[in-house]
């Protein structure tokens, strides 16, 4: 329901046209089936020639296997990839978790005390910028190779964490600068600013910030399993480890497949949130007629 | 030229001493205004000098229009009397009001900006709700208020709608119906209805008019156009750039109620060409 409908014909007159919000739509259109069949229809295609060629060519199993032995593998160690893919998931969720407590907490500070951000925002950056894989060794002397789960954490964390101090600083800082007068001019404390005002107008930065930390908390998760691969701990790049010496190509495929399909989950989970919390109102969520 | 000017009521001030406005008592004594600016000097960080030497005076319930060119310091007047930002000299004082132990006086003033400046992610009514929700009153207990301010806007059932679901002028009305909630004894605006196309612009003054005379509230209103000035106010301050300074106070003394045809009368194109006479005088006068 738009305003429209209730118009009383005092204001009536005043009305130009009101903007559409995206609602569901009542049936599929032709661009919606373009949309999710042409990239299914070109996966099916590129699945068959894949198999043609290997079969073709005589390509060994070691070096490429056939997408149809990849199901096959898929199928065989499903129940042990997922246990694997859920221990990488745990620190993934996690790290994200305290990211997103943590980027949040960080950026109100910075915004309320220009001294605060001033001193600590540069070393932010260089906790960004320095590489985890060269950070990985050090955490994990510093946390012990029996509490590899605490390293992993701490790793992911690192590369979760940026995107959520820097977006939400950003948003903290967008907020209209005649709101803000408006609410001090009604003596508003700063907390009533930063709850009614900084925070709801941070709230689309922050989503977009939350979107990249999603798949960055993923990453740099498997990136750490990489790199302390320990062998007594059981994440899905260890498998993905395991299967590479044991030339047990199929395996890794099958494990690379859950990895994909977990990092696309959470972006369709992040991205859903983002419609959600903004489709009322948010210049983003409008569907326009031109 | 001069006959003209003195027709309309136009004087040249002098800056030290405060233009009057307002009612008179029977003895002649003129009774205490409601805000007071005295010597307001605003100099900008950068040097810029905003406003020199700045005195007026105004009245509980009157109508007066800063009129300016752009950069004469017209909206800094406005912000400075709403307590936003400080003084580089002078002083405003507000005789009618309660002070606080800090000396800040209960301004009890509202608000409307040239953007509506609303929130996007709040509904109508929240956005309206806004000043009360910040005193720390009750959604339930002030729903009737907040609804009382949106029918005096005519935006009655509009309460669950978000403002980019609102045209400009509607999105206008709820600026006003939020400076309103709170039932203020001031009204600044500034520059309020300047975006807005010819024909809303008209409706809107005629109902900021109404809601003027049914209220008891002093409107202080911040323009550049001369018709729309001469239409509202009953008082027009003038105003010349470089530095910002007061050159002019008119009076127009055409009675209310005033609508659509005040637009057509020889007296409405009479003031209209004295203010504009005065308003060049402002460009061409140096400081």
């Amino acid at each position: 329901m738009t305003g429209t409908d209730t118009a009383p014909a005092a204001a009536a007159d005043d009305l130009d046209q009101p903007p559409v919000f995206a609602a569901a739509p009542k049936h599929w259109t032709e661009a919606a089936w373009a949309r999710i069949g042409v990239p299914i229809l070109i996966g099916i295609l590129f699945i068959c020639l894949w198999e043609l060629l290997v079969y073709a060519l005589g390509i060994r199993r070691f070096v490429l296997p056939r997408p149809s032995m990849i199901a096959v593998a898929l199928v065989e160690h499903f129940g042990s990839l997922m246990a694997s893919l859920w221990y990488t998931l745990k620190v993934t969720f996690m790290a994200f978790g305290l990211a997103l407590i943590g980027g949040v907490a960080l950026a109100i500070l910075f915004v309320q005390s220009r001294v605060l951000e001033l001193a600590l925002f540069p070393y932010a950056v260089i906790l960004q910028v320095t590489p985890v894989v060269a950070i990985a060794p050090i955490v994990l002397i510093w946390t012990g190779l029996d509490n590899v789960y605490l390293a992993l954490l701490i790793l992911a964390w690192i590369v979760a964490f940026f995107p959520i101090l820097s977006n939400m600083v950003l948003g903290l800082r967008s907020a209209d600068h005649n709101l803000i007068n408006l609410l001090q001019l009604y003596g508003a404390s700063r907390w009533q600013i930063l709850r009614r005002l900084q925070l709801p107008s941070a709230l689309p930065y922050l989503l977009g910030g939350m979107k990249i930390s999603g798949g960055l908390a993923l990453i740099g998760a498997v990136v750490a399993e990489f790199v302390s691969f320990s062998g007594g701990e059981s994440g899905i790049a260890w498998r993905i480890i395991e299967s590479g010496n044991r030339l047990e190509t199929e395996r890794m495929f099958a494990a690379l497949i859950l990895l994909s399909a977990a990092g696309v989950t959470i972006f369709m989970v992040l991205h859903g949130l983002q419609h959600l919390a903004l489709r009322k109102w948010h210049e983003s969520a409008l569907k326009r007629e031109n | 030229m001069v006959s003209a000017a003195a027709t309309a009521g136009l004087a040249a001030v002098n800056p030290s001493e405060p233009a009057l406005d307002g009612a008179v008592l029977t003895d002649n004594r003129p009774v205490r205004p409601l805000i007071r600016l005295q010597g307001v000097h605003k100099v900008y960080s950068n040097g810029t000098v905003a406003l020199r030497d700045v005195g007026l005076e105004i009245g509980q319930h009157a109508f007066v229009s800063l009129l300016g060119p752009s950069g004469c310091g017209k909206s800094t007047v406005l912000r400075l009397i709403a307590g936003l930002g400080d003084l580089s000299a002078g002083r405003i004082d507000w005789p009618l009001s309660r002070v606080d132990a800090g000396g800040v006086p209960d301004r009890d003033l509202g608000f409307v900006f040239q953007e509506p400046t609303l929130m996007p992610w709040a509904t109508v009514f929240d956005n309206v709700f806004l000043p009360l929700r910040l005193a720390g009153k009750s959604r339930r207990a002030m729903r009737d208020q907040v609804e009382e301010a949106l029918a005096m806007v005519h935006l009655e059932g509009f309460a669950n709608a978000y403002p980019r679901e609102l045209s400009g002028g509607m999105k206008m009305r709820v600026s006003i119906a939020r400076a309103l909630v709170t039932r203020p004894k001031v009204l600044l605006m500034d520059e309020p209805f300047a975006a807005l196309d010819e024909i809303t612009r008209f409706k809107l003054n005629n109902d900021l008019l109404k809601l003027w005379q049914d209220n008891s509230f002093t409107v202080i209103f911040v323009t550049h156009s001369v018709y729309e000035s001469v239409y509202l106010s009953q008082r027009i301050v003038v105003m010349a750039a470089r530095p910002g300074r007061v050159i002019a106070d008119a009076r127009i003394d055409a009675p209310y109620p005033r609508d659509d045809s005040f637009r057509t009368t020889d007296a409405y194109n009479r003031y209209c060409r004295d203010v504009s006479e005065s308003l060049h005088r402002a460009m061409e006068t140096p400081a």
